[in-house]
């Protein structure tokens, strides 16, 4: 009898990449409940403008490039950059904020550089960063549930404030304040905690990444908040402001654009970290996530080449 | 109970594991001997076409290190010596001798030896390699070229940790005959005068784990269970877990004072010593979905695979692949005309259910999964990067060639690439281009030794032409002075 020879291993693959990306989508999840419960019907409209524009840009993208397109809309590579993009969007952006966003997250920053897995940027945050310089002035309006007007966040305001020379105590006597940050802002920033735990139980990815970017911030900050608390706020507020633990958990560890060796990985996320501090204490924009993982992409080369192993 | 330890990551594998007792394989019309033993090294012919041999008769001889000799495992006439489809991943022709056998299966006399403390290791070792005895866990190293090392070594072990999910050869051959491997295990402590001596077996193997301890009655022999994490079969993986010591990339266990050797190849040692029985015949899983009988069959090395898949019921009705070895490292056959070698300890034939349609490769998400999995502690993620790209240097930095081809990368590959082939072919591209480099420097001394020799034979003509010159011209002014003087 004749037989297929193919080449070993004969045992069935355990894992596909739609399941690794259908586990983040899952992670996501909490942190999209609470800033629906804050944010009300907005939300889902960005989700919707956002996911469907990435598939529509994916599949033509593909089409274009002369890919199967079934077989790599099902990767969901696409939604998850959709979903983080939308979830950093301000809900009541324009709805071209979110379209053009996405555009670029898609076309530019994921297929002109090879698609899946040969993107050097986080798709998602150079189409925030993309939006952030375009159109400043929305993307930084963000209301919170049945405020009529637009207001700041906690880490726009502190940063505001600390420059008008206000100290940190006076400062978190606003009322944009809650308990550790920014009022409301902390419950999104739990659920991203929340879902992040969750994915480093399914060890769709490795601690490495998060706690390192987490030290990197927690570090400097405290250094600093020890140094002077009037004009340094506190480690917590960092860590439970902005897009921190969103950064840590679900953008950071995005594996296509970060370094690939567990050592090179505590590197690139020390340096997120701390990037995103220098950022927000010194830098132009109050938070600072998305440039800080740009940043640290450019790195991950070097990071990958200087972190070989030993012979 | 010692403490154990766990090498870098693995995996844990359904076992797949069948303990079914040992059966006899009939005598096959045929038997065939491939001359190819380990990567280009040939065995050495010896018998001639159309003559008679006997069980147990030498027909090639070794002629390097890293050959054994081949016995023929029936009596009959040697039909032919042709090139046939061999178990090799090429799966391309190569020389074989093949015998038809007369259904006597007449014997060379066997000179059997009681005592073997009365001869020293040196005759022991001889008495292993005339035996033809290789590494029967599959990588078909001969065992006397093992056992010559000059290294001091202080542990044997013996490797019952059956390498691959499916394969349960050793676990079989334990049950039938503990008492012969464990007196295996100290003629191979004998020779090696090695102080200790473990048995390592896997966890889930407890029937063989109680036959083994019921006949070892000597303090210098220790039994131990490891866990299921393949490939704890691995010779290094094997080391780190029983004495937490990491025998170092490019280095043998042999310089770290460790010696492995698979189960049958134990009992291989004690029929070659006590008994005085050349290594004809090895037990061979045949099993998976595709078999109708899974079961274990001792049979005669070169007997077609065709024969033991009829004596196992046969194949299922959708049976799919035909694989040589274990379902992560096992060879693919394109024909089940093949033959087993000494090599061979399990015969998978596979349906469609556990292969399906392979799903098509993604990208490299460079999740890194592989580089978790990875018992060499390499970046296979890193590796397919630049093997793709063909940069092999860098594939030479990211230390390809301490790849051992186990699989697990493949497994958890969530883009479903095929790494592990990948790996071979660039190693393969490597060494074509590090031959190919030899062949032109070969090329460019020969031709520098070339024009020196030229050059030289060129001066020594002019010189030569010069003298003769010069005697000319002495000639010509003696006979002037001559005729001057008349």
């Amino acid at each position: 009898m004749q037989f297929p020879a193919t080449s070993s291993p004969f045992t069935p693959a355990s894992n596909t990449v739609n399941r690794v990306m259908l586990q983040v989508l899952i992670a996501l999840l909490p942190a999209t409940g609470i800033m629906f419960w804050l944010f009300g019907d907005a939300l889902l409209i960005q989700l919707l403008l956002a996911c469907s524009t990435a598939l529509l840009a994916e599949s033509c993208m593909l089409w274009l490039r002369k890919k199967t397109i079934k077989m790599h809309l099902l990767d969901l590579s696409a939604l998850v950059s959709a979903v983080l993009l939308a979830l950093a969007i301000p809900t009541i952006a324009p709805w071209w904020i979110s379209v053009s966003g996405t555009l670029f997250a898609i076309i530019i920053a994921k297929h002109l550089y090879g698609g899946l897995g040969y993107n050097p940027f986080n798709p998602a945050m150079a189409g925030y960063v993309f939006l952030l310089i375009s159109f400043p002035q929305q993307m930084t309006a963000w209301t919170m549930p049945f405020d009529v007007i637009s207001s700041a966040t906690a880490l726009d305001y502190t940063k505001t404030q600390l420059g008008l020379g206000f100290s940190v105590y006076e400062i978190s006597t606003s009322p944009l304040f809650g308990y550790l940050a920014g009022k409301d802002w902390e419950y999104i920033s739990f659920a991203y905690l929340l879902g992040g735990l969750w994915l480093l139980q399914r060890k769709v990815i490795s601690w490495h990444i998060p706690v390192a970017v987490l030290l990197g911030l927690t570090i400097p900050a405290l250094a600093a908040y020890l140094i002077d608390s009037t004009r340094f706020t506190s480690p917590l507020f960092h860590l439970f402001s902005g897009a921190t633990f969103c950064g840590a958990f679900f953008i950071a560890t995005d594996p296509v654009t970060a370094a690939t060796s567990n050592k090179g990985r505590l590197i690139f996320g020390l340096l997120v970290g701390c990037l995103v501090y220098i950022i927000r204490t010194w830098g132009g924009y109050p938070d600072a996530i998305a440039f800080a993982v740009l940043l640290a992409n450019l790195a991950a080369p070097s990071i990958d080449y200087y972190t070989r192993p030993k012979k | 109970m010692t403490k154990l330890t766990h090498f870098h990551g693995g995996l844990k594998l359904a076992p797949h594991t069948l303990l079914a007792p040992i059966i006899d394989s009939s005598l096959p019309e045929e038997l065939v001997y491939p001359l190819l033993q380990r990567a280009n090294n040939y065995a050495l012919l010896i018998v001639k076409l159309g003559e008679r041999v006997l069980k147990g008769q030498m027909i090639a001889s070794a002629n390097s290190p890293f050959t054994a000799p081949i016995h023929a495992a029936s009596s009959g006439i040697v039909k032919a010596i042709e090139a046939r489809i061999i178990a090799h991943p090429s799966n391309l022709a190569d020389d074989c001798i093949v015998i038809t056998t007369d259904g006597l299966d007449e014997a060379l006399a066997s000179s059997p030896c009681f005592d073997y403390q009365q001869e020293t290791p040196e005759d022991l070792r001889a008495k292993i390699h005339h035996a033809g005895i290789v590494g029967l866990g599959g990588a078909a190293f001969p065992t006397a070229t093992k056992l010559s090392t000059e290294q001091d070594i202080h542990t044997l072990i013996i490797n019952g940790a059956e390498c691959e999910p499916y394969i349960s050869c050793d676990a079989s051959l334990i049950l039938q005959k503990a008492e012969e491997i464990v007196q295996g295990a100290l003629i191979l402590q004998y020779i090696l005068q090695a102080k200790h001596c473990i048995i390592a077996l896997e966890e889930n193997m407890l029937q063989a784990a109680q036959a083994l301890q019921k006949v070892i009655n000597t303090q210098s022999i220790q039994l131990i269970s490891v866990p299921a994490i393949y490939p704890t079969g691995g010779e290094k993986q094997l080391i780190q877990v029983l004495t937490n010591t990491k025998i170092p990339a490019k280095s043998l266990p042999a310089e770290s004072g460790f010696i492995c050797q698979n189960i049958g190849t134990t009992y291989a040692v004690y029929q070659a010593i006590i008994q005085g029985l050349p290594l004809t015949e090895r037990i061979i899983t045949v099993t998976g979905k595709g078999i109708n009988q899974p079961q274990n069959i001792r049979t005669r090395i070169g007997t077609p695979i065709k024969h033991l898949i009829t004596q196992s019921g046969g194949y299922s009705k959708d049976v799919q692949r035909l694989i040589i070895g274990g379902s992560m490292m096992g060879i693919a056959l394109s024909s089940d005309e093949i033959a087993v070698t000494k090599a061979s300890n399990c015969i998978l034939a596979m349906t469609s259910d556990k292969l399906e349609n392979k799903p098509a490769e993604m990208p490299c998400i460079r999740c890194g999964d592989c580089a978790t999995v990875c018992p060499a502690e390499l970046l296979p993620q890193q590796i397919y990067w630049y093997g793709r790209s063909e940069q092999l240097d860098q594939c030479q930095d990211y230390q390809l060639f301490s790849c051992i081809e186990c699989g697990c990368c493949d497994v958890v590959c969530p883009s479903h690439i095929s790494l592990v082939q990948q790996f071979r072919a660039t190693k393969g591209a490597i060494i074509i281009k590090a031959k190919q480099a030899e062949q032109a420097n070969l090329a460019k001394t020969r031709f520098q030794n070339q024009q020196q020799r030229r050059a030289k034979e060129e001066q020594e003509q002019l010189a030569k032409a010069e003298k003769r010159k010069a005697t000319i011209e002495k000639m010509k002014a003696a006979s002037l002075a001559k005729k001057k003087s008349l």
